[in-house]
């Protein structure tokens, strides 16, 4: 069994909560479900959807056309015409002219009639989906009974009432087309996007300290801490970008973990900040979660446009680390490495997402933190008399104290300075040594960055270069490949920098998939490990690359 | 016990013989050990300019940050280390200038910092441009026809904010000045003070100049008066009234309830999150009902 299902509407008609109690449906039911949203930036109007890829094995990977369409309102039920498939079935509250499997449900007047206000109309839309899918009717009232217990009593009788109404009306007007009753399964799922769970990952990590301004796709990740003040970080919305990096540059120095969430706008104003990270030696996280350019570009949608940003951004040279988790274990993973990677080298560490791993949710057997969470790694006040915070060592790294621990003075100058961290103009010893120790940390930090992770390599003719979130698009294209005959297999990336050298997987064609119109991995493969790369399959419209968006660029 | 030497570095000066520089450096480092602090218990923040170097003089916690966000940074310490004394020393360029709005959001946040603006109306380190406080018509060696647009007002725009201590202080009364500085270090909140501190190498006027226009604000001065605070801080034309301009109690300062909830302890002495609380979280993913 797989089933895609659109649910679609103008902004503000609450596609989100329709396409959110269909999922847990499907999930209490036992069936894995992926949803990816695609939205305009605005509050009222436009056309949004969400769509819902439901299987037996998770398939967490975005699909384009649906077997299901519902339609809220006739100018959705238009513009998304063409994605649903030729049999598929639309349900919406007006006929289309040119017939076609269709089943008209009067989401308002039902509503109104069964649960009395406009509002139900929600409920009306995801019974009719229930009836449409074969769910029971049991399932989707037990779970709006638990997504409206707190609403109270009187919220669930209306919607479970508007619901059935809903579930009766597109029953009947399916007739013999309704489907056989979908078996129950014996399995649950954890549903969650990437960011949802990096938040999480933070806290676990030790991080006390957010500052962020909000800026789509990254706000979600500060409003997870004010949400839940049981994580105990401090969270702070920040006047502009410079001064949050800034502020969580202060609060690390001070020996807090520290963090920023932002998009390519505001990471370009922080472009500073992450150089005076490098020149200090103070930890920091950035998450940068993409969405396209340049300049404002496309605020409610995906792209991988800022890989050689997030690599070069911030003035002169100093390590720094780049990550890109695909899916949110991966993110849960990355987001404690970050701050284990960005503690131990005093350095910037980036987490690269995008809007695709901000509201696009997966289903996982479970979350799970890492086996180990390293510990913090300031150093002990005890074991110096004399403290200089950047003593030169043989790996460049200096013992870091934070201000405040035991009776010494710490001093941190964004100036090129001496190992006490006094201001300097020495060109002949201090700057020459200072250059090489941040450059003896980034060899070193080089040394630890993981490999990819490969699929089907062996004899693969052709092979598929993926990095971040495109994991699951690439994998699942490889397979349908691979079963018309073809040798193809995929890398996949998930630490970008700083990238050690690496061998080319030999006698293999290699094309990168990246959401950018540059082929920007290619790029850096190129330049970096000296990689013959042919060419790029590069999505730039603003949607997420999905397995058929590949093969179509490789026939 | 701590003494004026306690603060003593041997990090070369590279100030102006006779700045007024010295003047702050002096009476900040009185000021510290009046208070008794020791310097492990004091963290200076500063950005980027000839004043934002006073760091470096002073033997204390160091964060000379980039040009215009000391005051961000300094937040961050001050939530990170509450008990920190985190005082902010920085130009007039850096503070009202390129950090300006950090300044104006850190009046409405009202964090238990300090923060003394060495104020020579003029970017002394890049050679004499205006600065926001540069009188119009002053010619400086950017705007040779004179500065053609009107200073910033800042020490009333703090008021009107809601900054709850609000000074103005002379380089070259190092006495009095000490004195501000201690009133301002001990004030519960963000104090804000102006130091007019002249600039011998590219200011217009000589250090005479302001002696003989500084003014001690007048005797019957209510510091709770907000109106006349006001007055007195937009009165800095032909004479510069010093002292304290406005005090008020403060009401609660900068993540006062975090610090609440986490027992008030530097952030880096707190325990991790238990595992178990993380997973319980993330068990919640699970969808059952
Ligand atoms: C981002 C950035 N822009 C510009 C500069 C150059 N710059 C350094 S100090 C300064 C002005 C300093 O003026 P002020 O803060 O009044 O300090 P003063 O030297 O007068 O004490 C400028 C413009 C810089 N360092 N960084
Ligand atoms: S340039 Fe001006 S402010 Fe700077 S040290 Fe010299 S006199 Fe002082
Ligand atoms: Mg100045």
């Amino acid at each position: 069994m797989e089933r895609s299902i659109f649910v679609t509407g103008a902004a503000g008609e609450g596609i989100q909560t329709i396409g959110d109690v269909v999922a847990r449906c499907f999930l209490v039911h036992g069936y894995p479900v992926f949803s990816t949203q695609e939205f305009e930036s605005r509050i009222r109007g436009g056309n949004s959807s969400v769509r819902l890829r439901v299987s037996e094995e998770a398939r967490n990977a975005p699909c384009t056309t649906a077997d299901l369409l519902l339609a809220l309102n006739p100018v959705a039920r238009e513009h998304y015409a063409d994605a649903l498939h030729s049999d598929g079935l639309l349900i919406s509250s007006d006929t289309p002219t040119d017939g076609g499997n269709h089943v008209e449900v009067p989401f308002v007047s039902l509503a109104t009639e069964h649960g009395g206000q406009e509002i139900y109309a929600n409920a009306v839309a995801a019974g009719a989906l229930c009836a449409a899918v074969g769910l029971p009717f049991s399932v989707l009232e037990a779970v709006l009974a638990s997504a409206f217990a707190a609403r109270g009593e009187e919220t669930v009788r209306a919607n479970v009432a508007a619901a059935r109404a809903g579930f009766d009306c597109a029953g009947s007007a399916l007739g013999g087309r309704a489907p056989a009753e979908t078996p129950k399964r014996d399995a649950s799922y954890a549903y969650a996007s990437a960011h949802e769970a990096i938040p999480l990952a933070a806290a676990a990590a030790g991080c006390r300290f957010i500052s962020a301004y909000p800026m789509s796709p990254s706000t979600g990740i500060i409003t997870a801490f004010t949400r839940d003040a049981d994580l105990g970080v401090f969270a702070e919305q920040a006047e502009d970008e410079i001064a949050a990096i800034n502020m969580a540059l202060g609060a690390s120095a001070a020996g807090a973990r520290a963090m920023t969430a932002t998009s390519g706008g505001g990471f370009a104003l922080m472009a500073e900040g992450i150089s005076l990270a490098g020149m200090i030696e103070t930890p920091i996280v950035i998450l940068l979660a993409q969405r396209p350019g340049p300049a404002t570009g496309l605020p409610t949608r995906t792209a991988q446009e800022d890989l050689l940003f997030a690599i070069r951004a911030g003035h002169g040279e100093f390590p720094r680390a780049v990550l890109a988790p695909s899916d949110p274990q991966e993110a849960i993973e990355l987001t404690v490495r970050a701050f284990d990677l960005a503690d131990r080298y005093q350095t910037p560490v980036i987490l690269l997402t995008d809007q695709y791993l901000a509201d696009s949710r997966f289903s996982l057997e479970r979350l799970m933190l890492p086996a180990k969470i390293p510990a913090a790694h300031l150093a002990d006040p005890t074991d110096f008399t004399d403290y200089a915070r950047y003593a030169p060592t043989e790996s460049g790294i200096s013992p870091r104290l934070a201000f405040g621990q035991g009776d010494h003075v710490v001093c941190l100058d964004s100036d090129e300075h001496t190992p006490e961290g006094h201001i300097t103009e020495d060109l002949r010893v201090t700057r020459p040594a200072a250059v090489a120790k941040r450059l003896e940390k980034e060899r070193h930090l080089r040394s630890e960055i993981r490999p990819p992770s490969s699929e089907r390599i062996d004899d693969a003719e052709r092979m598929l270069i993926g990095w971040g979130s495109t994991k699951g698009a690439i994998a699942e294209a490889v397979d349908r490949l691979r079963s018309e005959g073809r040798k193809v297999g995929a890398l996949h990336f998930a630490e970008l920098w700083p990238l050690p050298s690496l061998d080319p997987p030999k006698g293999a064609q290699l094309w990168t998939v990246e959401g950018n119109a540059t082929g920007q991995f290619a790029q850096l493969l190129r330049s970096q490990l000296g990689w013959s790369i042919e060419g790029t399959i590069g999505r730039s419209d603003g949607l997420p690359i999905d397995a058929q968006f590949i093969l179509e660029r490789m026939s | 016990m701590t003494t004026i030497d306690n603060y003593r570095t041997n990090v070369e000066n590279q100030w102006c013989p006779g700045c007024p520089n010295f003047g702050i450096q002096t009476a900040l480092k009185r000021t510290l050990a009046e208070l008794g602090l020791a310097p492990h218990e004091v963290c200076l923040v500063s950005g980027i300019g000839q004043a934002a170097k006073l760091p470096h003089y002073v033997r204390a916690n160091v964060f000379n940050g980039l040009h215009g966000r000391a005051i961000p940074a300094a937040i961050g310490v001050h939530v990170a280390n509450p008990a920190l004394k985190t005082i902010v020393t920085s130009g007039d360029g850096d503070l009202y200038g390129e950090g300006g709005n950090h300044l104006l959001h850190a009046f409405r946040r009202n964090p238990d910092i300090t923060v003394v603006v060495h104020d020579n109306r003029i970017y002394a380190l890049t050679k004499g441009q205006g600065s926001p406080t540069t009188p119009r018509g002053e010619k400086t060696r950017l705007q040779f026809d004179g500065v053609e647009i009107d200073p910033a007002q800042m020490l009333a725009t703090a008021i009107v904010h809601g900054c709850t201590f609000v000074a103005r202080g002379f380089a070259g009364d190092i006495e009095g000045l000490a004195e501000i500085l201690q009133r301002g270090i001990a004030h519960r909140g963000l104090a804000l003070i102006d130091v007019i501190q002249p600039c011998i190498t590219w200011g217009r006027q000589p250090i005479a100049w302001y002696r003989e226009r500084i003014v001690p604000i007048p005797e019957d001065h209510d510091p709770t008066d907000r109106d006349r605070a006001i007055g007195l801080a937009l009165d800095a034309v032909d004479s510069f009234p010093i002292g304290v301009l406005y005090e008020i109690p403060s009401g609660p300062t900068f993540a006062a309830s975090y610090r609440d909830r986490v027992g008030n302890r530097p952030l880096h002495e707190l325990e991790r999150l238990d595992r178990p609380t993380i997973e319980e979280k993330l068990d919640r993913f699970i969808v059952r009902t």
